[in-house]
């Protein structure tokens, strides 16, 4: 398989911040590869050097097979989406979609057949003659996204197009992005701080910080096996539950205090012995049940339970912390009840502390 | 859905009940408009005196009481102020300072315009390094009096081969109303959203594309508010006028300062009130046309910049 877009060594300076380090990555042709991070880790950024808008410090760019590093942004074979819309205010639908072909000087007729062609996949038809100011935040989306739609481009950039919309309107664009990445099998890189939309459009997802790539893995690998120790607290809500203590008997268990967990269904690496490691369980891979059993659970105590009608998240003291576990909604919980929490060992992850590296 | 019959006890006449009734002569009112009252009066008397004065004959003038009417309306003094007052050796009023001053108002707008956006535009949008400081630069120009640069550009525009030339002045204007122009042109466009010009780079649109075809038509209100500052500023200007031209080529203020200040003869006090009232004319005129979008310009600017 090509790659579509190939960036290699790619490092950004701002005078002397250094936003993007020794940056590599490959997306391969008509993957969907979702850029994850909190604000200010770089992933907008990223974007706008692949969209040629920033100029980059040092490094390459290939989309295509084709050095784009110092070619302007029309050059490249990119469309781009924005979170702002930022469509012409004072042209109607049709102008906005057309300024891209006109600009590079394409027949009349063909501009009319493609802007028509956009307009039945986005179903924009009825609002070619509208102006932006008379379109609803998903209609405007919509046309946005038709503008890189009618220049038959090879990547969409997407920067968190849908941060913008209400709850509601977001799942459905959500939707609709995907089934054009099924329709169009376009390359897209997509930037967004919504964990959600990562996990759901994915075929890959760069969880970002500070500048680096953390991990670049399948949704459910990223959320089942998290590289390090921010990539598992950054995905998942409500966020992993993190046990710090250590290892004994050669890595045969985890001991916290008196609580003693057995590791053999651990699946990782080498554990050994090892003073500082950090364990993580996920709300869902936790059981509650009223009864122990030695090396599996972790005696608990309720705290308050939160319904949130599909399931309940019920928060605990376990183990020196506050833990959250996620059970049935019908399952409630009176606060200060005893229970205990059967651990899923297989499906966990253990950190080492020093290096907030999975082992 | 709920029920629509509102319960009886809420319904009696005497409780209040809707919008609050508003007495028209509250005390607040009287304040309000009798302060406006005084204000306006203040401020129109001296045009009532003017306009009054130049409709009426020497004779009548001669009799005092500059606030009654003219018995006699006559127009004489406004055909004589526009075309035969003496100002030197010319005779033939301020007609020609009219047509001066609109040979050097028209190139100056245009171009002092044209310039300080497409600065504000490049500066906003094309940062380069060192941009800012270039700005700085241009700003602190603004703060530099005038009186200080006078002679320096005399002597520019004489090597220029433009000193006395009407585009000699045209220059001068262009080049001082740049600072505060670019300021205003960059603060407006600093409010336009940056995603808009990157889409427009993404869509293959170029430095003058972007100028032209998004930017400029998002830009009317503080095109309107150059036109106006500069309109205003250009006409009214006497300094550069009078410094940078020959009498030949006077503006209209130096002109209407020549007739107002003519030591010979009888002070025609009619005459001078029609010149001074046709030289106001024109950025009276502006200012009626285009209120509404100076007011929209200027708030536009000043909120969001």
């Amino acid at each position: 398989m090509t790659n579509s877009i190939e960036v290699k060594d790619l490092t950004l300076n701002f005078g002397a911040i250094s936003v993007l380090k020794n940056m590599n990555l490959d997306v391969a042709e008509g993957e969907f590869v979702v850029l994850l991070g909190p604000s200010g880790c770089g992933k907008s950024t990223l974007l706008n050097c692949l969209a040629g808008l920033l100029e980059i410090t040092d490094g390459q760019i290939f989309i295509k097979g084709k050095n784009v590093t110092w070619a302007e942004p029309n050059e490249r074979g990119i469309g781009m989406v924005f979170q702002s819309y930022a469509l012409y205010p004072q042209m109607t639908v049709r102008g906005n979609l057309s300024f891209g072909l006109k600009n590079a000087k394409v027949p009349r007729a063909e501009i009319e057949a493609k802007v028509a062609r956009a307009a039945e996949i986005l179903q924009i038809g009825p609002l070619l003659d509208r102006k932006p100011a008379a379109l609803s935040g998903g209609q405007r989306q919509r046309v946005a996204i038709g503008r890189a739609l009618v220049r038959d481009v090879d990547v969409f950039l997407f920067d968190e197009p849908l941060s913008n919309l209400d709850a509601k309107l977001r799942s459905e664009l959500r939707v609709e992005i995907k089934r054009l990445h099924a329709q169009l099998k376009n390359t897209m890189v997509y930037v967004t701080h919504d964990q959600i939309e990562a996990l759901t459009l994915a075929d890959r997802i760069a969880v970002m910080r500070g500048g680096i790539i953390q991990q670049l893995a399948a949704p459910q690998e990223i959320y089942n096996r998290p590289a390090n120790l921010f990539v598992a607290g950054f995905i998942g809500s409500p966020s992993m539950n993190f046990l710090h203590g250590s290892t004994v008997d050669g890595g045969q268990a985890f001991r916290l205090g008196d609580l003693t967990l057995s590791l053999a269904a651990y699946e990782g690496g080498m554990i050994g012995t090892r003073d500082k490691v950090i364990l993580g369980l996920r709300p869902e891979h936790l059981l509650v049940q009223e009864t122990a059993e030695p090396g599996v659970t972790i005696p608990a105590t309720v705290e308050l339970d939160e319904p949130m009608g599909a399931d309940s998240l019920v928060w605990l003291q376990a183990a020196g912390t506050q833990m959250s576990v996620r059970v049935p909604v019908e399952r409630r919980m009176a606060p200060g009840t005893p229970v205990h929490l059967k651990v899923d060992m297989a499906k966990a992850s253990l950190f080492d502390a020093t290096s907030e590296i999975r082992i | 859905m709920v029920d629509a019959t509102i319960p009886a006890n809420t319904r009696t006449d005497a409780e209040p009940r809707g919008a609050k009734p508003k007495r028209a002569l509250s005390g607040r009112n009287i304040m309000i408009y009798g302060t406006l009252l005084v204000f306006s009066l203040y401020y129109l008397l001296p045009l009532w005196v003017m306009v009054m004065t130049s409709l009426k004959g020497m004779p009548e003038i001669r009799m005092g009481n500059i606030f009654a009417p003219p018995v006699e309306i006559t127009f004489e003094p406004w055909v004589k102020a526009w075309s035969q007052a003496c100002t030197g050796l010319n005779c033939d009023g301020l007609s020609r300072g009219f047509w001066n001053s609109v040979q050097i108002l028209i190139p100056s707008v245009i171009l002092s315009i044209v310039v300080a956006s497409v600065n504000g535009y490049a500066l906003t949008f094309w940062k380069f390094k060192g941009s800012d400081i270039f700005f700085t630069i241009l700003i602190f120009g603004a703060f530099i009096p005038y009186q200080v640069m006078l002679y320096p550009i005399v002597i520019l525009l004489r090597e220029m081969g433009l000193y006395g030339s009407l585009w000699g002045l045209v220059l001068v204007h262009t080049i001082f109303g740049m600072p505060i122009l670019t300021l205003l042109f960059r603060n407006y466009f600093s409010t336009i959203p940056e995603e808009l010009f990157k889409a427009a780079r993404v869509d293959g649109a170029g430095f003058w594309s972007i100028y032209a075809k998004i930017l400029m038509p998002m830009s009317l209100p503080i095109f309107v508010v150059a036109i106006i500052l500069q309109v205003t500023g250009i006409w009214n200007d006497f300094l550069f006028g009078v410094v940078y031209t020959k009498p030949d080529l006077y503006p209209m203020t130096v002109q209407l300062n020549n007739i107002v200040n003519s030591v010979q003869g009888v002070k025609e006090y009619n005459v001078n009130m029609a010149a001074t009232l046709l030289t106001g004319l024109v950025p009276l005129f502006i200012y009626f046309v285009s209120g509404k979008l100076f007011v929209r310009g200027i708030a536009a600017g000043a909120v969001k910049g």
